[in-house]
């Protein structure tokens, strides 16, 4: 069977290029980059070489780039690293969990979070932000792109009101790697995480660009690697392969690349809101990163939906997995005041910057027919046992 | 009379292509299904696919008193339920998928049970989770996402008789396992769509074909407690479950007293009984006493010696006929109350809207309030109700 992949948010294939940039660093060029030996300096060149093609792709000083094993590691840096007890932070409550979660367990600590709620259409209010705004506050901390929606957040607004008030700003910028250009100069923050899988590069392997100065505690220790900010033995072919993705998708940007997967993701959106009735956009009218798009079916749950198109060869998300695999609805979606039920039958659609048109008209395909028999069989009316229970005490 | 079924086409007979969504539990039973299925598949061109219902959190009370902070592993629902059905799929290289109905499951067999104790009543949640979560609520996920039937490890059989144009439910040949006192509220709607692989197999058969299909878990134990209360102390539960929900305790403390109506003690609340309860009843009494009933309005609970607690006739409601479209007439039956109960020789008869009477030919032990009654023609189930 044919299989359509639009689960790009979810995670990325490595393109060939990559591959082939990281190949010969697993057997060949084993050396560890620490080691004073040939072998040593050979991986030290790979490892300064992704550095700078990284130090480009934020616009940044090859020494402000730190490589981590992700975007969780670097969100998870930013905070524990920067705060401590009595500080506020300030956040928003669309952020992926790798910096709620991370904001919940420093509230142990007597460190206060404010989150911040979107505006409906997803977008967060810099004024919102400015207004949170307390004498201990010491770190901002702001998604690029939301990885449901794909809305992309006033960083640049946010950034001045940092500048102005003194105030440390971090941004997840995972989802908007690649799909948005990232200048941090321009956007004036002082850590800024990425994560390699997002943007066509492995699975464990990022990077977070840290302005010179900024006082960030490492959250490894134990080697003196990435000048004491993250200690650990470099994942070499993995910091390669992250390097050569960063060039591909600074060149693609420059090339318009996403103009092309914009069109594709426009195409499959307004396909689909014009052919099943009950649909709409979460997120329309605020820009957006140019492969996503997350649409609500009326009476539809989501988590048959994702199934029935699995089975018929597209694969999409709707929701985020929770610990078992089940799904749970969306707190994005919930923050942006939809109420549980359309939370619940929402879908993300998030393309493959390899999308072609044959990939959309296949998804528009099974998307309305799977659509038109999840209504058919819909309950019309939820059962109510709770009628023919006798006494309700609670 | 008693409300009838709506009665289906025989839709469940074997077809060509198609697919079965098997309810996957992460034990034994359910696995061997899954195995079995593909193997026909192979054969037959029907693909299967693995279900899992994520029913309740394990985490959610850990830590309130009685529950350890990390839960117990190998309890249904458990994260570690999940693996192994996960890994039994991969196994038998079938799409696996884990489907949330967690609300539903509150909702529906939660807090009804919640409820049922503190009415004085002893719920069996798994009828209840039967009836509105796996054949309900996973039906129609099955059908939604393209497969037309569902299959369970349930040992029961399900087969369709021409001549009465109905689905029937008959005892498995295992009568050990014979699940089908948990199946009584299935519809014929429900049955057209569902298979038991298991009903002609007995346990041993059964753990044997698992270990033929070389799946991992072939020597897993039984679950015997319910699947949400790991620990089996179900008044913890409801005191956990109560402050969790922020709602108080009602107060059912009262008196126990004998039939005459003589006091012989206080007790804290009426969920803590149960019909035919010796142990707990903090009394001293020259003979053992039994609880003979619970009056929620009154907060009394009866007690008094074992021979009164034989009771010929009892009334039942919410009725599911399956081998019978409806209850006109008094109808000679076996009648199952409980789960370790076998059926005994009594009459039913319709007794207003929704209501039958049934009058054991022998006086029964302990009938319990909550529980259902679930009427037997030999192998056939007739259907069934909750007990008054």
């Amino acid at each position: 069977m044919r299989r359509v992949y639009m689960d790009a948010n979810a995670t990325t294939p490595l393109l060939p290029e990559v591959m082939e940039a990281m190949r010969p660093y697993w057997m060949e060029h084993f050396g560890n980059a620490s080691s004073i030996h040939q072998q040593g300096q050979r991986a030290r060149t790979a490892v300064d070489q992704a550095r700078e093609s990284l130090a480009e792709f934020f616009g940044c000083h090859a020494a402000e780039v730190v490589f981590t094993s992700g975007g969780t590691e670097g969100d998870n840096t930013a905070l524990f690293g920067l705060l401590h007890p009595g500080d506020h932070m300030i956040t928003t409550s669309i952020e992926h969990s790798a910096v709620l979660q991370a904001a919940d367990r420093l509230g142990r600590d007597g460190i206060t979070a404010t989150r911040v709620d979107p505006l409906p259409n997803g977008l967060i209010d810099p004024m919102d932000i400015l207004r949170a705004i307390r004498p201990e506050t010491r770190l901002i901390s702001v998604m690029l792109a939301n990885n449901e929606t794909g809305v992309v957040q006033p960083v640049e607004e946010i950034g001045r009101i940092a500048a102005q008030t003194g105030v440390f700003f971090h941004i997840d910028a995972v989802q908007g790697a690649g799909k948005v250009p990232i200048d941090v100069k321009k956007i004036g923050c002082h850590i800024l995480a990425i994560s390699g899988h997002k943007m066509y590069a492995p699975k464990g392997v990022g990077a977070m660009f840290v302005r010179k100065g900024t006082p960030v505690d490492p959250l490894l220790v134990g080697g003196s690697h990435e000048r004491r900010r993250r200690a650990g033995t470099e994942n070499v072919p993995a910091i390669v392969a992250l390097g050569k993705a960063a060039e591909i998708a600074m060149h693609g940007l420059e090339s318009g690349a996403m103009h092309r997967v914009a069109a594709l993701r426009d195409r499959l959106e307004q396909g689909i809101l014009s052919q099943i009735p009950g649909t709409g956009v979460n997120g329309a009218g605020a820009p957006r990163a140019a492969n996503t798009s997350n649409i609500w079916f009326d009476q539809v749950e989501s988590e048959a939906l994702v199934i029935a198109l699995d089975l018929k060869g597209l694969a999409v998300s709707g929701g985020s997995a929770c610990h078992s695999g089940a799904t749970e609805p969306s707190h994005v979606l919930l923050a942006m005041g939809l109420d549980k039920k359309r939370a619940r039958a929402s879908l993300r659609f998030s393309l493959l910057k390899t999308a072609t048109e044959d990939d959309i008209d296949y998804a528009l395909d099974v998307v309305v027919t799977a659509v038109g028999r999840l209504r058919e069989l819909a309950p019309a009316v939820e059962p109510a046992l709770a009628e023919t229970l006798a006494e309700t005490l609670i | 009379m008693a409300t009838a079924s709506t009665i289906t086409a025989p839709e469940n007979t074997a077809e060509p292509g198609g697919t079965i969504a098997v309810a996957m539990s992460g034990g034994v039973d359910s696995s061997t299904v899954a195995a079995m299925l593909r193997d026909q598949g192979l054969k037959n061109g029907v693909a299967v696919i693995g279900l899992t219902l994520q029913l309740w959190d394990q985490n959610r009370l850990a830590g309130k008193p009685g529950v350890p902070e990390a839960p117990k592993a190998g309890r249904c629902c458990s994260l570690d339920d999940v693996y192994d059905a996960r890994r039994v799929a991969e196994t038998l290289d079938i799409p696996y998928y884990v489907v949330n109905q967690q609300e539903r499951f509150e909702q529906d067999v939660v807090r009804p049970f919640v409820n049922d104790y503190l009415n004085g009543r002893t719920p069996i949640p798994c009828s209840l989770c039967n009836n509105h979560l796996k054949f309900d609520q996973l039906l129609l996920t099955a059908r939604q996402i393209g497969a037309e039937r569902i299959a369970t490890g349930h040992y029961a059989r399900n087969e369709y008789d021409p001549a009465r144009g109905r689905w029937i439910l008959k005892r498995p040949a295992d009568r050990a396992k014979d699940q089908t006192w948990f199946l009584f509220g299935l519809t014929q709607q429900q049955l057209a769509h569902t298979l038991f692989p298991l009903g002609h197999l007995t346990k041993p058969e059964v753990r044997e074909k698992a270990r033929e299909s070389h799946l991992p878990l072939a020597d897993k134990p039984d679950s015997q407690e319910i699947c949400f209360i790991p620990g089996g102390d179900y008044k913890q539960f409801i005191a956990n479950y109560l402050e969790e929900q922020g709602q108080p305790m009602p107060d059912s403390s009262g008196e126990l007293v004998t039939t005459a109506g003589r006091p012989l003690g206080a007790h804290e609340g009426v969920h803590n009984f149960t019909i035919g309860q010796r142990k707990g009843l903090k009394l001293t009494s020259p003979n053992p006493l039994y609880v003979l009933q619970i009056d929620r309005d009154s907060r009394k609970v009866t007690v008094g010696p074992e021979s009164e607690l034989n009771t010929a006739v009892l009334n039942v409601h919410r009725l599911n006929w399956i081998s019978i479209p409806g209850l006109n007439e008094p109808m000679r039956v076996q009648v199952k109350i409980r789960h370790v109960h076998e059926p005994s020789p009594a009459l039913i008869e319709p007794a207003g809207e929704d209501r039958v009477r049934i009058t054991f030919d022998e006086p029964q032990r302990a009938i319990t309030p909550g529980h259902s009654a679930v009427f037997y023609d030999g192998d056939e189930v007739v259907g069934g109700g909750w007990i008054l």
